[in-house]
């Protein structure tokens, strides 16, 4: 029997919040959204045609209760839930609960989800129904020369794993059976400290790998068909940035191979809506199960180029009790998509999650190009959740295009105000074996070390400081009231140019310029001098001449931070104060807070003496710990902060006096 | 939209190809080049070596002053530039910078000691250049700003500045009671008589360790008490700031002065006495370039007003005055970057009809409330049998007597000639334009120096007749040169805008620029335009 759904709340928020509403919209559906404190104001928010504030910032008193998202539901009615991803997606107590609720949940069966929940019950149900698993031993018997047997058994290289374990730690990678005995030995000894438990498993480990799923759809009726895979080994931190469809490693033969394993694998658990199954692909073309997730993937919308099928509105019909739409034979694969994951954070500080206001995001439509962003202009990225900003999708008949396309995109995105991946994204799409189709999970690792540590593009920004320049003068010169219409800068007798300064980190840029009359400048920056005829300055957009070279630039910010982007150019720049406000400076000595954060430890009290390089205090702040070290021995003057407090960026914590 | 009927577009008849233009052009181009050298010398100061000194001291250089005080991308009008060039006892520029510009968004006078000349010292023409700057505070209503460091009055000098310099200090309390308000900042020294600049002014500002106010300095308070004092003590920010209560804020540093001064003038919540009627503004259809090629490099020849007005008013557009009507003396009504304009311009020697026309001009000007713009070329009143019968001096009077109870803003560019009693009809010095700016192809004397030389030479012959002594002709030949040549070099733009006839030589081709800024000033204080007149003699 199929029920039509009138109203979807969305428990999620971001981009996957919008992008399941989007759908909704599309087929008449009413939304609801849910939101923590933190979220106010977010675009999901305001495009919902109803909203319920669930509590603070932090997701467990937000969008993890299951309990005020249920009573949200009630109170308006929704008569379905979409989970999107993360969150409580995977929950199979809050399906459980839905269902309960009389509310339809927009996913598998808590079943599914249980059955799948546990990787260790999910690799032996999915072994069982002939899926090829990574082979290893799990068992009981801890007896060293059984597990050596075992290892020897599974083949090397092998990896030696505590299984209380994560994390890394008790975790061994045995390439010849030499190592093997003291390996099993020293993993076990490590379990135990660490875990108090030295219990072992041994794997296979695959020299390699690339991450490859596949992406399946089922319905109630025992319907159950693949949409083909996506190549997701491009990864940092164990995390994907860069997805792809079709997988430049796969051939139709092997994607058949693989498409029937994910198949198996959702016939296995019976499973319902859309999922997806993760496999490892060896080089040798062998490939594993790794797990399924019983949800929509972050990276679904390459699947949506490929087979021009919305994967939401697929998932809304399921949940409808309404059968598939097309058979495995009917499903279409034409051309490629990419997809780029843009995160708000610092590749160059390794990956450092970022916060802060998105003081100004633009991406121009173009030819292929999808944009499912979270974020616009004005929107705060919070320190509580992902920060990923958003996902840009570009598609094409053949992946060169595709990706050629996505370089267009990302060029052209302007995304201020936090540090983004951008640039790190547009670098990794220009490598060589990236653009080979040679990679596997290691890629970051193994090629673009060099990239993240590369500095300042001086000439870049130095281009940037004089845009900046012309972008601020044209501003104050459209807000003239007093004799708007007299050239800027008129002099009768001239004697000291114009200027404007900034400071990019440590690196100072100043620009003199001196207007020649009809919008033309002399301007010099170091040893530059160029002529510049500003054409127009129709904000944000400036286009200037500068020695005949037109150029334009989107300049936005404001007094504290101004973004210069264009194609080439992606420069942020601190205006320098012509009359610095002295209370600000930081003291001789003075320690600020690199970001905002808690204090959680403070090691020091005033009067302390202390050593260049030592702890102060401890904050965590993004989910992370970071110490705050004295820059200088001497005696500890100021303490300005306590455990437990929260500070702003820059805020002054302790002063170490010589 | 205002449904008002626009102007007609003034068509220039002129040829840049003739040769007189290109003739004009190289000579307009000679002399500017000539005065924008010695303005070039006079922005130095007192020389690069004492600049040096200024600046190894960690100051700032008094002009930068200035520009850090403006807002960015503002305009500044400098008054006066040349002031003292070429003078005996005097450096080009004087002891004291000054001019108009934009303050935290509000036209203000800004004041700076020019503390490496002579230590910023008064010298009698940097008392002219002072006064002038006093005189537009007051006349425009703008906001006073002086940066002070000062060694006070040029001592060898004091006899032509004691008596006359006190009233500057009048002045400034004069203003602060017509609530046009000073703000000083006090960057070095402001000693003695000095003193009573702080002391005068609305707001005071003092930079920490450098300013130093008092009535005597130590050596001279120890002379006259025997009281052993240090300068600080005496008279430092920090004294003043918390003791004496003369300053009102003391400044960290110059820029935190600087700021500071900026920040008073944002409190101020100035208002602009009169505002024009918004309108758009057309830039002329005409090149200001070719300024250079109209206006005669020898005023000798002359050249139609017409050609400059059409490059200087908005749209080229000029709504003529009785056209047909006293010919030589053009009147007619236009903008200049917005502002209404009553514009009178010499084509020619001022007849009785001319000047008659001008001054009805002038009183419909002020029937309307309408600013009056001079461009002065003038060779005087016509002379002879024929003229004076006419009545042409009680025809003259009408038009100085307007001129001089005229109510409306008036501002007189120098575009050419400037001689005899012209110069008075035409609103010169002495009847207290707002604004006088010349080009430097200027002439300005009684009359010419061959005329005058001719007319000495005429009354020394008709003497020695009388004596019944032979003349010596070639002393007269000679006495008759030596009078041309000194009437000349004193009848130069240059040898004018030492002496402060003016408030400076500016590029003809800014001349529309240097109007809309003067225009602008002068709307910071309300005008009426009067009714009431001296008797006209008809």
């Amino acid at each position: 029997m199929t029920r039509t759904i009138q109203k979807v709340l969305v428990a999620n928020r971001g981009e996957i919040a919008r992008r399941i509403m989007r759908t909704c919209r599309k087929m008449g559906i009413a939304t609801v959204a849910v939101y923590s404190e933190a979220d106010e104001g977010m675009p999901f928010v305001e495009e919902a045609d109803e909203a319920f504030l669930l509590g603070p910032a932090p997701s467990s008193e937000s969008y993890l209760r299951i309990d005020k998202i249920l009573d949200a539901a009630k109170r308006s009615r929704a008569d379905a839930i979409h989970p999107g991803y993360g969150f409580l997606s995977e929950n199979a107590e809050f399906a459980d609960a839905c269902a309960e609720a009389g509310v339809i949940f927009i996913g598998p069966t808590a079943d599914a989800i249980r059955a799948m929940g546990s990787k260790k019950e999910a690799k032996a149900l999915v072994g069982d129904a002939g899926v090829p698993v990574i082979p290893g031993y799990n068992g009981a018997d801890q007896d060293p020369k059984v597990l050596a047997e075992k290892a020897i058994e599974v083949g090397f290289p092998v990896l030696l794993k505590a299984s209380a374990g994560g994390g890394g730690k008790g975790m061994k990678l045995v390439r010849e059976e030499s190592g093997l005995s003291d390996a099993i030995a020293s993993a076990a000894r490590e379990g135990q400290s660490s875990f108090g438990d030295g219990t072992l498993l041994v794997e296979k480990y695959i020299d390699n790998p690339r991450h490859v799923e596949i992406q399946i759809l089922g319905d109630g009726h025992g319907n159950l068909i693949h949409l083909n895979e996506r190549e997701c080994s491009i990864q940092r931190r164990h995390q994907k940035i860069i997805e792809e469809t079709p997988s430049p490693a796969l051939d139709p033969e092997l994607r058949s191979r693989m498409g029937e394993a994910a198949v198996l694998c959702g016939q296995a658990i019976g499973y319902q809506n859309a999922g997806t199954v993760e496999f490892i692909l060896a080089p040798d073309r062998s490939f594993y199960f790794l797990e399924v997730n019983t949800r929509l993937q972050v990276e679904h919308p390459i699947t949506e180029c490929v087979t021009g099928l919305d994967l939401v509105e697929e998932q809304i019909l399921v949940a409808q009790g309404e059968p598939l739409r097309l058979t495995q034979d009917e499903v279409p694969f034409r051309g490629a998509a990419v997809e780029v994951r843009l995160y708000a954070e610092d590749p160059a500080g390794g990956f450092l999650p970022q916060s802060g206001p998105v003081v100004d995001w633009h991406l121009p439509p173009a030819e292929g190009l999808r944009v499912d962003s979270g974020v616009e202009a004005g929107c705060e990225v919070s320190i509580y959740y992902d920060p990923m900003l958003a996902k840009i999708i570009t598609s094409a008949d053949n992946r060169p295009v595709a990706i050629q396309r996505m370089r267009a995109a990302l060029r052209s995105l302007s995304a201020q105000g936090v540090v983004t991946n951008r640039e790190f994204l547009l670098q990794v799409l220009d490598h060589p074996e990236f653009i080979a189709g040679n990679f596997d999970t290691h890629f970051i690792d193994q090629h673009m070390q060099e990239a993240l540590a590369q500095g300042p593009h001086e000439d870049a920004e130095r281009q940037a400081a004089f845009l900046a320049t012309f972008a601020r003068q044209q501003q104050r010169d459209a807000a003239r009231s007093i004799l708007p219409s007299v050239p800027s800068g008129w002099r009768n007798n001239f004697h000291t140019p114009q200027w404007d300064a900034f400071d990019i980190d440590d690196r100072a840029y100043r620009v003199e310029y001196r207007h020649q009359g009809d919008g033309v400048f002399e301007a010099t920056s170091g040893e530059i001098t160029v002529q510049v005829r500003v054409v127009s300055w129709d904000a944000p957009t400036l286009t200037v001449e500068v020695d005949g070279h037109r150029v334009r630039a989107r300049v936005t910010g404001n007094e504290s931070e101004i973004y210069v982007h264009n194609a080439d150019l992606d420069v942020a720049l601190k205006p320098t104060d012509r009359f610095p406000d002295k209370s600000l400076t930081v003291p001789e000595g003075g320690c600020i807070a690199p970001m905002p954060g808690k204090i959680i430890e403070l090691r020091v009290a005033e009067g302390d003496t202390v050593e260049a390089g030592q702890v102060l205090l401890i904050m965590e702040a993004m989910k992370m710990e970071h110490s705050v070290t004295a820059p200088q021995d001497g005696t500890v003057e100021q303490v300005s902060v306590a455990a437990g407090d929260q500070v702003d960026a820059d805020a002054l914590l302790v002063v170490v006096a010589e | 939209m205002l449904q008002e009927q626009r102007y007609p577009v003034l068509r220039s008849k002129v040829d840049p190809t003739s040769e007189t233009f290109q003739a004009n052009r190289e000579g307009n181009l000679a002399l500017w080049a000539e005065v924008e050298a010695a303005q070039a010398k006079a922005n130095l100061g007192g020389g690069e070596k004492y600049n040096a000194r200024h600046e190894s001291r960690g100051r700032i250089l008094p002009r930068k002053r200035i520009e850090m005080m403006l807002d960015r991308d503002s305009f500044f009008l400098e008054i006066a530039p040349l002031a003292g060039h070429g003078m005996k006892g005097e450096v080009s520029g004087t002891s004291v910078v000054g001019g108009i510009g934009l303050v935290s968004g509000v036209e203000c006078c800004l004041v700076a000691s020019e503390a490496t000349v002579k230590g910023g010292a008064i010298t009698p023409t940097s008392m002219l250049r002072s006064g002038r700057l006093a005189e537009v505070c007051e006349q425009n209503r703008l906001v006073g700003l002086s940066l002070i460091e000062s060694a006070g009055a040029d001592l060898p000098n004091q006899d032509k500045i004691f008596v006359h310099g006190g009233e500057g200090f009048r002045h400034l309390t004069r203003r602060s009671e017509h609530k046009i308000p000073t703000i000083c900042l006090v960057f070095g020294s402001s000693t003695a008589g000095g003193a009573y600049l702080p002391g005068m002014s609305d707001y005071v500002v003092m930079v920490k360790e450098q300013a130093q106010v008092y009535l005597a300095g130590p050596p001279l308070v120890k002379m006259a008490t025997g009281e052993e004092t240090e300068h600080e003590e005496l008279g430092g920010a920090e004294m003043h700031s918390t003791l004496s209560g003369v300053s009102d804020y003391l400044a960290e540093d110059e820029l935190d002065a600087i700021r500071l001064g900026r920040e008073i003038v944002s409190h101020l919540e100035w208002k602009k006495g009169a505002t024009p009627k918004p309108r758009l503004v057309e830039p002329p259809l005409y090149d200001a370039e070719e300024l250079l090629g109209i206006a005669s490099a020898d005023v000798r020849v002359p050249f139609d007003q017409r050609e400059v007005i059409t490059r200087i008013v908005d749209g080229s557009r000029f709504s003529e005055f009785k056209p047909a009507y006293g010919k030589t003396m053009l009147c007619g009504w236009a903008h200049i970057h917005g502002f209404p304009v009553g514009i009178l311009a010499n084509n020619g020697t001022i007849f009785s009809e001319s000047a008659n026309k001008g001054a009805q001009f002038i009183q419909l000007c002020n029937a309307s409330n309408v600013p009056l713009v001079f461009l002065q070329n003038t060779t005087g009143f016509m002379v002879g049998k024929k003229y004076e019968q006419e009545g042409i001096i009680k025809n003259g009077a009408k038009l100085i007597n307007a001129v001089s109870n005229s109510t409306v803003p008036a501002i007189t560019i120098m575009t050419g000639s400037s001689y005899g009693a012209g110069n008075y009809g035409m609103s010169g010095r002495a009847y207290k334009p707002r604004f006088l700016f010349t080009w430097p192809n200027h002439k300005i004397a009684v009359m010419g120096g061959k005329q005058l030389a001719g007319v000495l030479d005429i009354i020394q012959r008709q003497a020695a007749a009388k004596k019944g002594v032979e003349v010596d002709e070639k002393m007269l030949s000679v006495a008759k040169m030596m009078t041309e040549k000194q009437i000349d070099d004193q009848s130069t733009a240059l040898y004018a805008t030492a002496r402060v006839w003016d408030d400076g030589i500016i590029d003809p081709r800014q001349t529309r620029n240097v109007l809309a800024i003067c225009l602008s000033a002068a709307y910071n204080a309300p005008f009426e335009g009067t009714t009431s007149w001296g008797v006209f003699r008809h």
